[in-house]
């Protein structure tokens, strides 16, 4: 039963963490814009690969 | 027709860009903060990841952006930039890639709902981690029962208290406010007994607590408050996204005007800066803002969204120009006679608002179903506690234990969720279908139409005319486009669309009123209307242009506005569903007689006037029929705005959009769609109410008998959430099937 004592206060703790997660992701815009965010990602315009000659330079 | 349309315009998987009206200013809308200016654009027609790369890349290659950013859920661009570029080539980037684009004024944009929706969302993640932690306490405490010491289950249900209580605080704020203030008015609302509910769910729980006691209800307090925030923010969301979309025809509605000054200068206001006398100045392909008489210049206009008549006008020094109408070929200086807010419009918009106060007074299903909740519940629990306290013979403490778990268990979570999951499924499954809903209780007042008046032009034809003469020869046909190319008038465009590209003739005039002269190969050509042409009008009911060619005599060219291709199987599919229809139009008779036998609708109405339109509404109205009212013009919208439910076309104009429950675009396919889900929705709705009803039924006779344990109540509550979540699902599935 003792174990009970330290694995509550964890379980709350990463429960807690998830939460805090949770409301920055809210509060910093991340659900303004679902069906941007989910296009956004396939969105990489094509870019030369860098010249390694001059990378090593 | 506007640019504006809901359509794929400008979307790489969509159809060709929309040829409507310029980009308008957006300078009198730039803010400054620090060296930075900054705009913001609504952006219609954007709705993939190509639209949004192409926007933005295309804005962000001018010079001096710093950021360029759209929202593609809002359809809002936000830009920011330094240095003096002229905030025109950013309307005109994204409008030049086929999009509508409108500024955007943020000064009325401080969203109280977005915050809503926000607050509502924080709710809900507070709410479901504490149930979530509670539960897992709570099974312990369930799972226990019989082995576990009473230390230990007072422990965990003290620990379950402390979740609880900062929980009941900050995410049951939105109950315990309304509630508040209905009470206040000494009136209820659902509000009343949840929170009602939770105030004695938690202080019972405590007590209970303190005194050792085996049953704890904060989880069951949580959960509740839980499933009630999920319905809640459904809700909020139908609502915003309807007023979204208010606020993004509002956005489009406050175009900027180009002013003279005293000297001629052109200048860009705001719309709502125009004072009576003001002069202004109209360019080709822009829409007048406001009434105005015309001073200089003559021109074709285009008043079909004002009128609904199908071709344009000649208007000249000292005529009057609508609000609503565009100007086809040349530039006109006129003055204004009213400021925008008070022009035609404004009688109008009295119209529209005297159809809102009527719908404001529809009650929806789910109202109806609250005030005969509400009552129900307080006097079926403050029953049980009487009954089992004076009668039942029990103490005061078990007697309030029954009432709670009473209330609890009745406590509305799948009445709270029955509506909005529903209405976010069928509006979601129309988004797809092409349909954009505006409201959630415009779903109920689809359903329950059973006639459709239709406007013409625009909604049943396609409001463009297609040259359809045959026998013509090829080479009078290249010589008739090659004075047409030179016109914005719609007939000279359906003519060059005909013949392709070519070459223009030398020396083109237009004539305002008549139509073109100009030299091909040497001969004196004239295009437009027979005493133009020195021709005898020929019997046709659509219109016609005349063509003469050097000595030879005029030939008549035909033109008819088209069907709108699927109109025939939509109609068809309609009536199927018991619909009747009719069609109620501004334009001449021949052109709506045509329109009708095609279609095969016996009953209709042409050169009807806006007055005219509302005058049928009440008639039908007053015989008992729900009318679905289908319309795209200026001319449309008070009667769209008092029909029991309406829709528009995307491509209508701004006033018609708003004031209709439903946009459609390609075509009027999604119209039959619509009608389905609207009906299958309120019937899942129903079905919804008629379970929560019935779980009622089983659930109390439980609570009062005094076996609702918080095992009990938990099952229920989420078992009963559950089903009213699924059965909304089958709207998917139904019409799927059938449309």
């Amino acid at each position: 039963m003792s174990g009970l004592l330290f694995l509550i206060p964890i379980a709350l703790f990463m429960g807690g963490l998830g939460l805090v997660a949770f409301l920055w992701a809210v509060r910093s815009g991340q659900f303004d814009d679902p069906d941007g965010a989910a296009q956004r990602i396939l969105i990489s315009p094509d870019q030369p690969l860098p010249d390694r000659k001059t990378a090593q330079e | 027709m506007t640019g504006l349309s809901l359509d794929a315009n400008g979307c790489p998987s969509g159809l060709a860009p929309p040829s409507g009206d310029a980009a308008s200013d957006p300078s009198a809308f730039v803010r400054k903060v620090g060296k930075q200016s900054r705009l913001s654009l609504t952006v219609r027609g954007a709705k993939c990841g190509g639209c949004l790369s192409r926007i933005e890349g295309a804005v962000g290659e001018l010079p001096g952006i710093e950021t360029a950013r759209l929202n593609l859920s809002s359809g809002r661009l936000d830009v920011a930039w330094s240095g003096n570029l002229d905030p025109r080539r950013i309307a005109e980037a994204v409008s030049t890639l086929g999009y509508g684009v409108a500024p955007l004024d943020t000064a009325s944009d401080d969203d109280a709902h977005k915050k809503e929706e926000r607050s509502l969302l924080l709710a809900m993640g507070v709410a479901g981690f504490a149930t979530a932690n509670i539960m897992l306490l709570s099974v312990s405490v369930w799972g226990g029962h019989g082995e576990m010491g009473e230390a230990t289950r007072q422990g965990l249900h003290a620990l379950s208290g402390v979740i609880a209580l900062p929980t009941l605080l900050y995410a049951g704020r939105p109950f315990f406010a309304s509630a508040w203030n209905v009470l206040k008015k000494r009136r209820t609302n659902m509000d009343v007994p949840i929170s009602l509910a939770l105030i004695l769910a938690f202080s019972v729980s405590v007590a209970e607590t303190i005194r050792g006691g085996e049953h704890a209800y904060f989880d069951a307090a949580c959960m509740l408050l839980f499933f009630l925030l999920i319905g809640r923010f459904l809700d909020a969301r139908v609502r915003r996204r309807a007023w979204s979309a208010a606020r993004d025809l509002a956005a489009l509605a406050s175009r900027t005007v180009t002013r003279l000054s005293a000297d001629g200068t052109p200048q860009s206001v705001r719309s709502e800066e125009i004072r009576p006398g003001d002069r202004i100045l109209l360019a080709p392909g822009e829409r007048a803002v406001v009434d105005m008489v015309i001073e200089q210049g003559e021109s074709e206009v285009d008043e079909s969204l004002v009128t609904g008549e199908s071709l344009p006008r000649w208007s000249g020094a000292g005529m009057k120009l609508m609000a609503g109408a565009i100007n086809l070929s040349q530039p006109l200086t006129g003055r204004a006679t009213a400021a925008a807010a008070d022009s035609l419009l404004s009688e109008i918009s009295q119209m529209l608002s005297a159809g809102e106060q009527k719908r404001s007074t529809y009650r929806q299903i789910a109202d109806k179903a609250v005030s005969l909740y509400v009552p129900l519940v307080h006097s079926t629990a403050l029953l049980t506690f009487l009954g089992w306290w004076l009668i039942g013979g029990l103490g005061l403490r078990e007697s309030i234990l029954i009432a709670v778990s009473t209330l609890i268990i009745t406590c509305p979570c799948a009445l709270a969720l029955a509506a909005p999951v529903v209405q976010v499924v069928a509006a979601g499954r129309l988004f797809k279908g092409g349909a954009y809903l505006k409201s959630g209780d415009a779903l109920e007042r689809i359903a329950a139409c059973d006639h459709i008046i239709f406007d013409k032009t625009g909604t049943l034809t396609l409001g463009t005319p297609r040259f359809v003469s045959t026998g013509i020869p090829a080479d009078l046909l290249n010589d008739a486009a090659q004075l047409a190319r030179a016109s914005r008038h719609p007939l000279s465009r359906a003519l060059t669309a005909a013949a392709g590209a070519g070459p223009l003739a030398k020396d083109v005039k237009e004539h305002p009123g008549l139509g073109l002269e100009g030299e091909v190969n040497g001969a004196p050509c004239r295009l437009g209307s027979a005493e133009w042409t020195g021709a005898v009008a020929g019997g046709h009911s659509g219109a016609s242009l005349f063509f003469a060619r050097g000595d030879e005599a005029p030939v008549e060219l035909r033109f008819e506005d088209d069907i709108q291709g699927d109109a025939s199987g939509v109609i068809g599919k309609l009536s199927a569903m018991g619909m009747t229809m009719e069609i109620v139009s501004g334009d001449r008779a021949e052109a709506v007689s045509d329109v009708a036998q095609k279609l095969g609708i016996t009953q209709w109405t042409a050169g009807a006037k806006p007055q005219d339109k509302v005058r049928r509404l009440e008639e039908l109205q007053g015989a008992g029929r729900k009318v679905l009212m289908i319309g795209d013009g200026l001319n449309d919208a008070g009667a769209l705005a008092l029909a029991h439910a309406s829709a528009a076309p995307g491509g209508a104009l701004d006033v018609s959009q708003s004031a209709s429950d439903a946009v459609y675009s390609g075509g009027l396919a999604p119209l039959p769609r619509l009608v389905k889900t609207a009906r299958t929705a309120k019937a899942v709705m129903l079905q919804n109410f008629g379970f929560a009803a019935a779980y009622n039924l089983v659930a109390v006779p439980i609570a009062i008998l005094g076996h609702a344990t918080p095992l009990v109540a938990a099952i229920a509550m989420s078992g009963s959430s559950l089903v009213v979540c699924l059965n909304a699902l089958r709207i998917n599935l139904n019409t799927e099937k059938q449309a």
